[in-house]
């Protein structure tokens, strides 16, 4: 019944964290890796040239306990980062995820290290769920050495090799070719890994996203383009930028999923099956339905194109970490008072490593000219 | 042509506050402009130009101080407002204008423009004048420049100019080569706009500078706005200009605050501005770098230096006139820029002034760029990548010694 020898394993997949997170007795009587849940996926998935799986999932109240703690973490990293920006300790561009932990923590759970992710610049969650550390995204946002980047990349520009997450990146659409890319190589060393290329509905409608669509579907490439519908790109309403933004249909002759993306487990299971279905059959898309509370980046107040009505409603309706505390008290595996001391740990989690990446010094004024070139060649 | 001059240098000559010999300058260099081979000096605006404003405008309105909004006592009290509201206002005053005028760009209608330089003027102009596109720059930048080869006039707005690398084709094949390889037949009265420079710390790819990149392509001109003043003068001359324009504006001079003339004015788009003159070492100078600049000069002209500064303005091409000027008169030049050292428009303003004036300098050229590196994220580090008014000090006590 208590999760004190199995805490080790739990955390191996989650960014590190106080160990004694999980390391306590939970209500359920019952030995949680046994046990098992049969949930529902809120809505069943629409499929585009494909059947789609079924909407019916396994799991376990370990499984749930961890999703409940990784998102928890996420939201609390991103609202933490929000009044940092606000005192400006992070300084320039900075696009939050909250409201769409759902895709980081499903899609996770359904992959390995080996396989990799690429995204575009709103990536501080899927950076903690490849096994980043909270200490490293926000010394990292704040330009300190023990960032990941160390200090250089800034908020667009988090990566993790060893952990398979290629980035971070600025420009709209360009990671796409890069995921076709990964995917590439990946087959080309004969691996049986995939890659997962996420992109917002904004950058759906980018030339590039579909040359690299045609060429992963000619030459069978294992890439799954995730669209991250959060349904605005910037200010702009997905209706007013795409003529269809039925995004998982846009591949036409590459098929398509629909996916409620505020479902950690919708999300799970749909990264499960693509990634069955394209190391045998080329690529697919994802749409993942999903929502940001914020908007587009601190400079953007989000209110302007839409409504508040609307913010909170989908707050209240769909979000992802209420969802999975809902499941939780309804099978009984915590009380509402664990929950929420595990969302009181979280928060002591994420000051902590706040306090120590603030205690990270800037980086050496040398630190300008390194990483140019590899091993200072091409220095004049 | 001759005449715009003469009422230019005429009226420098009157003005109160600049204090070198402009007659002996300036209109000996203008009247040899229609003999000077090579001159391009391309399509002027109308004849609102000669409204005799432009003159006394041009001069007066010029800061000679680094922070000042300058207005000479000749002219009207005008209104104050910030870059970006200049810019809006070249812009609506050229719409109302030309119904051929339009803008295209990401959120630059319903949502004003992600730095309000739209604001307002999709509610005022409609939808398909103020366009939203999608997120497809390469695209979005060649239908602009396929609707201005039958007429139209519109204004391409990159959110950041580093967002346009993507439209480099279009830009460069398109934009600047089709009224050549067309034999004449087609114009493409486009403006391509939009911040691009170092920002605070908006990272490697929000912090470019990309008139070094597009300074090689033929039949574009580039121009470089730093003040209210001249960024709504440049808007409105580079919207009326047959030819390309791409003007850059910086992302950290939006907010900067100047007092404006109320009647309408347009800047020459192929000319210099006179910041300070001086006598001891010409500075050139363009978009942010110039208040570093400006900031340096006040530290030298305590330590007893005259720099005479100046706001190249029109990147491509350079008003060798103004330049050569100044170089005939101080005799040094110390070019100080925001982009990188490899490849830049410093090194080829270095290269125009080496090949004209070489006979008048007495020091080699001096050239302050930002470091040849991805504009990093960290503050400390970003300040090190750009040129610090420190470094132009030491820069011009050592180019006065020799």
């Amino acid at each position: 019944m208590s999760l004190i020898h199995r805490s080790s394993s739990l955390l191996k997949p989650l960014a590190a964290g106080p160990a004694s997170l999980l390391r306590r007795p939970f209500s359920s009587a019952t030995d949680d890796d046994a046990t098992k849940i049969t949930v529902e996926t809120s809505v069943p998935f629409t499929g585009h040239r494909i059947d789609p799986p079924p909407r019916t999932i396994d799991t376990t109240p370990k499984e749930l306990m961890t999703f409940f703690v990784d998102m928890a973490r996420m939201r609390r990293m991103e609202i933490a980062a929000d009044s940092l920006y606000k005192s400006k300790l992070i300084r320039g561009f900075c696009h939050l995820y909250d409201g769409q932990e759902a895709v980081a923590v499903g899609m996770e759970a359904a992959i390995t290290r080996k396989d990799c992710i690429i995204t575009a610049y709103r990536d501080h969650c899927i950076f903690l769920g490849r096994g980043g550390t909270l200490l490293e995204a926000f010394a990292e946002l704040m330009g300190r050495k023990a960032g990941c980047s160390k200090g250089k990349g800034g908020s667009m520009h988090f990566y993790k090799k060893n952990g398979g997450f290629y980035g971070g990146h600025g420009i709209v659409g360009a990671q796409v070719p890069l995921g076709c890319g990964l995917a590439f190589a990946q087959k080309y060393s004969k691996e049986d890994h995939v890659t997962f290329a996420l992109y917002g509905d904004g950058a759906a409608n980018q030339g590039q996203l579909f040359e690299a669509l045609n060429m992963a579907a000619l030459w069978d490439l294992p890439a799954i383009l995730v669209c991250e519908n959060n349904h605005y790109g910037m200010g702009t309403a997905e209706w007013r930028a795409a003529k269809s933004p039925a995004y998982y249909k846009r591949g036409d002759y590459v098929p398509g999923l629909k996916v409620d993306g505020m479902d950690v487990f919708a999300v799970k299971q749909a990264c499960k099956f693509a990634k069955e279905h394209v190391l045998k059959n080329g690529p697919i898309i994802l749409e993942m339905d999903t929502y940001r509370y914020h908007g587009h980046s601190m400079s953007d107040p989000g209110s302007t194109y839409r409504t508040r009505d609307e913010i909170s409603g989908v707050r209240q309706e769909r979000d992802p970490i209420e969802r999975i505390r809902k499941l939780i008290l309804s099978h009984d595996i915590a009380t509402e008072k664990e929950l929420k001391d595990i969302e009181k740990e979280v928060r002591k989690e994420v000051d902590e490593a706040i306090s120590q990446a603030k205690e990270s010094p800037m980086p050496e004024p040398s630190e300008l000219f390194t990483n140019v070139y590899v091993k200072d060649h091409g220095v004049e | 042509m001759a005449s715009i001059f003469q009422a230019v240098g005429a009226a420098r000559a009157l003005s109160s506050s600049n204090s070198f010999d402009s007659k002996k300058f300036y209109l000996t260099s203008r009247e040899s402009v229609s003999e000077r081979k090579g001159s391009i000096f391309v399509v002027r605006s109308d004849g609102r130009m000669n409204s005799g404003r432009v003159d006394k405008l041009v001069t007066n309105a010029v800061a000679t101080k680094a922070d000042s909004a300058a207005a000479s006592t000749a002219s009207k009290p005008g209104h104050e407002l910030l870059l970006f509201e200049a810019l809006r206002e070249g812009l609506e005053e050229e719409m109302d204008r030309d119904p051929r005028v339009c803008v295209m760009g990401e959120d630059v209608g319903h949502y004003g423009g992600s730095y309000k330089v739209t604001k307002g003027l999709a509610p005022k102009y409609g939808d398909l004048r103020v366009l939203d596109t999608p997120i497809a720059e390469n695209s979005f930048t060649g239908m602009a420049i396929g609707a201005a080869m039958t007429g139209l006039r519109p204004i391409v707005e990159g959110m950041n100019m580093g967002f346009l690398l993507l439209a480099f084709n279009q830009i460069s094949n398109n934009c600047g080569m089709l009224h050549y390889t067309s034999g004449g037949q087609f114009t493409i009265p486009v403006v391509i706009r939009g911040p691009g420079g170092v920002g605070r710390q908006l990272g490697a790819e929000h912090s470019q500078r990309l008139e070094s990149y597009f300074q090689s392509i033929p039949g574009i001109q580039m121009v470089a706005c730093s003040t209210p003043y001249n960024a709504k003068g440049l808007m409105k001359a580079a919207i009326r200009s047959e030819n390309p324009v791409i003007l850059f504006e910086h992302v950290l001079l939006y907010n900067l605050k100047e007092r404006i003339p109320d009647e309408e004015y347009i800047c020459n788009l192929e000319e210099a501005e006179m910041v300070r003159p001086g006598e001891h070492i010409t500075i050139l100078t363009y978009s942010r770098m110039r208040y570093h600049v400006m900031q340096a000069a006040k530290t030298l002209v305590n330590k007893g230096y005259d720099p005479e500064v100046i706001d190249i303005r029109s990147l491509k091409p350079f008003d060798l006139h103004t330049i050569g000027n100044s170089v005939k008169k101080t005799h040094r030049v110390l070019i100080v820029e925001e982009c990188m050292r490899t490849g830049g428009i410093g090194a080829s303003l270095t290269a125009a002034i080496s090949e004209n004036f070489h006979d008048y300098l007495d020091a080699p050229i001096v050239c302050l760029s930002s470091q040849d590196v991805p504009t990093p994220y960290a503050g400390t580090l970003e300040e090190f990548t750009i040129v610090q008014p420190a470094q132009i000090v030491t820069a011009v006590e050592q180019l006065c010694q020799q």
